[in-house]
């Protein structure tokens, strides 16, 4: 089997966001970056599918140098070389559709029976890439995969989608297939020290974005704002327990109308 | 500007998000209705056109095609694709759920066109659409705009209010029986398994009730599960909770979770951590009980109680059911 995963670099959970050049932008200065947190279920669940079905698997990122990180990363918890985009002083903005359209090159170069990703990006919060580069390959896609179990040789897959409220459909979907990885699909590994060692030797092949990118956005970032901060609320102690709760449930009433 | 709403229906049921959907159509339209178009799909969908109709979509299409009695991606961009081509569409407008995220961006790749993901409030510009979106879990807001003539958003559940149009509007049905191509299906649904609660889900909940990492144990659990029956709500749980196994990854508010914006957000034992406020910060009201008079979600509670939860919560219960029995 071969298996691409796709993973982003992204400013970690910690971060407080601040707003640069009067909102036209976003200030950078002190993000700190990590793999994003989804798609390390999705290199988990690559280097699993390897480990089951043996083949090849491949990380794919897009970014500055600073994603090769990302890359040693996931190579460290198995994965077998990788490709990467280089953005590396790109000043164009690159929409997801760019993004998805770049990506789609290598994709349908490397020919792979599943491309993994995580199930959205916690940063812009989309969720678009997985969804849109399978149109773009003409592969189909389900964006949050809760469950996976290949079948017929791993020619196809049936997969469960959580939809909401706990509730599941379950697919039957034809490889080659694009798969948004869900927290529930496994416990990504930490990178054992050998893995950490072989990763720095494993193959990084690198593209100019220039040989991969054909299009302009079709959306574009206008600015930023940060959301209003609220007022301070009234916050009760050391009175009787039940007095302080029946006083919030009557402000909830009286006061805030929300019951 | 010719508007279809895409109206989701689950299992038979009209989500209110259509609602919310035609309100935020009527009024980037300026109230005007006569280009507002609404699509339904579904088994036993045909019922809610005239639901539609009274929030102010002038022509509703309903679909008859087997392949759509339940959700599939492809046929629902086929349906869409097909009715864009028939009305040129300028405006696509479904609901930012779990299936809305799942085909729209397929959809707009198809067309090559705009994308806007869970948008919170849309505007026009010149012959642009705009919108108004979260990003990094609403630690900002990115104001995005369309560049192509067609555009494709998906709107936060929850978020708009829905106003009725006319009470008394009578649907304009439209049926459609659309050609779907099922050599491009190569996923093929099998089976739809129904959750375990009837109750909305977090991301759609007007009422949610939080346990965090001080509810010790998943069993601690099934108090917040009563305290919720009285009420309607549904509950959530923070990051520390489920990455201690207390309560399962579907219930996780939080950056790494769900963000969610209901009325009411009720917090047990959650400190609150920079990546689980940005997950509720939009929450229109939130209560916070917690031991510890310096955890950081007293400064964005908008009441708190300095109290041991598992004492805090039969008496929310007693208060809460006497509310309800009482209205």
């Amino acid at each position: 089997m071969k298996i691409l995963v796709l993973v982003k670099h992204v400013p970690d959970t910690e971060t407080k966001v601040k707003l640069a050049s009067g909102g036209k932008s976003l200030d950078d200065s002190e993000f700190k970056y990590m793999v994003n947190p989804y798609d390390e279920f999705a290199i988990e669940e690559a280097v699993r599918t390897q480990e089951k079905h043996t083949g090849e698997s491949v990380v794919v990122s897009m970014g500055p140098t600073r994603v090769q990180e990302g890359m040693r990363k996931a190579m460290a918890m198995g994965i077998d070389r990788g490709v990467w985009i280089n953005t590396e002083g790109h000043s164009g903005e690159l929409d997801s559709f760019c993004v998805a359209s770049a990506l789609s090159k290598v994709v349908l170069e490397e020919k792979p029976d599943v491309v993994f990703l995580g199930q959205k990006a916690i940063d812009d919060d989309s969720a678009h890439i997985g969804p849109m580069l399978a149109e773009l390959c003409a592969m189909p896609h389900i964006q949050v995969a809760t469950k996976i179990e290949w079948q017929d040789g791993a020619q196809s897959a049936r997969i469960e989608r959580e939809v909401e409220g706990g509730m599941m459909e379950i697919y039957d979907v034809k490889a080659p297939m694009v798969l948004g990885a869900h927290k529930s699909l496994n416990e990504p590994r930490f990178p054992p020290l050998p893995g950490i060692m072989k990763a720095k030797k494993k193959p990084l092949a690198e593209k100019k974005l220039s040989e991969v990118l054909s299009d302009s956005p079709l959306v574009t970032v206008r600015g930023f704002a940060l959301p209003s901060e609220k007022a301070a609320g009234k916050v009760f102690k050391g009175e009787p327990l039940p007095d302080m709760v029946k006083k919030v449930v009557g402000l909830l009433r009286s006061e805030a109308k929300v019951i | 500007m010719n508007v279809l709403v895409y109206a989701e229906v689950r299992n038979g049921k009209l989500k209110s998000t259509a609602a919310e959907l035609l309100t935020e159509a009527r009024r980037l339209l300026g109230g005007k209705t006569e280009n507002i178009h609404a699509v339904l799909m579904g088994d036993g969908c045909a019922a809610h056109a005239k639901t539609l109709a009274t929030f102010g979509a002038s022509k509703v299409f309903v679909v008859e095609n087997s392949a759509t009695d339940t959700y599939q991606c492809e046929p629902h961009i086929q349906v869409i694709s097909q009715l864009i081509q028939k009305n040129a569409y300028q405006l696509v407008i479904g609901p930012a759920s779990p299936t809305g995220r799942d085909f729209f961006p397929r959809l707009a790749a198809r067309h090559k066109s705009a994308m806007l993901t869970d948008v919170i409030s849309l505007a026009v510009d010149g012959d642009k659409i705009t919108a108004r979106r979260p990003m990094y879990a609403g630690k900002c807001i990115a104001e995005v705009g369309s560049q192509t003539a067609l555009t494709f958003v998906t709107v936060r559940p929850n978020v708009i209010p829905s106003e009725i149009f006319n009470a008394a509007a009578e649907a304009s049905v439209e049926k459609f029986a659309a050609n779907i191509d099922a050599a491009a299906m190569k996923s093929k649904i099998v089976e739809v398994r129904k959750g375990k609660s009837e109750k909305p889900d977090l991301t759609e909940a007007s009422l949610i009730i939080s346990g965090g990492r001080a509810m010790a144990n998943a069993d601690n659990f099934k108090i917040l599960h009563d305290l919720a029956d009285v009420v309607g709500a549904t509950v959530g749980a923070s990051r520390a909770a489920v990455d201690s196994g207390y309560a399962p990854h579907e219930m996780q508010v939080g950056q790494t979770g769900k963000t969610v914006n209901p009325n009411l957000y009720i917090a047990f034992g959650i400190s609150g951590s920079i990546q689980h406020l940005a997950g509720m910060r939009t929450s229109k009201v939130i209560v916070a009980i917690n031991t510890d008079p310096d955890a950081p979600i007293f400064q964005k509670a908008d009441y708190g109680i300095v109290a041991d939860l598992f004492q805090a919560v039969p008496l929310f219960k007693d208060e809460l059911k006497k509310i309800v029995e009482h209205s």
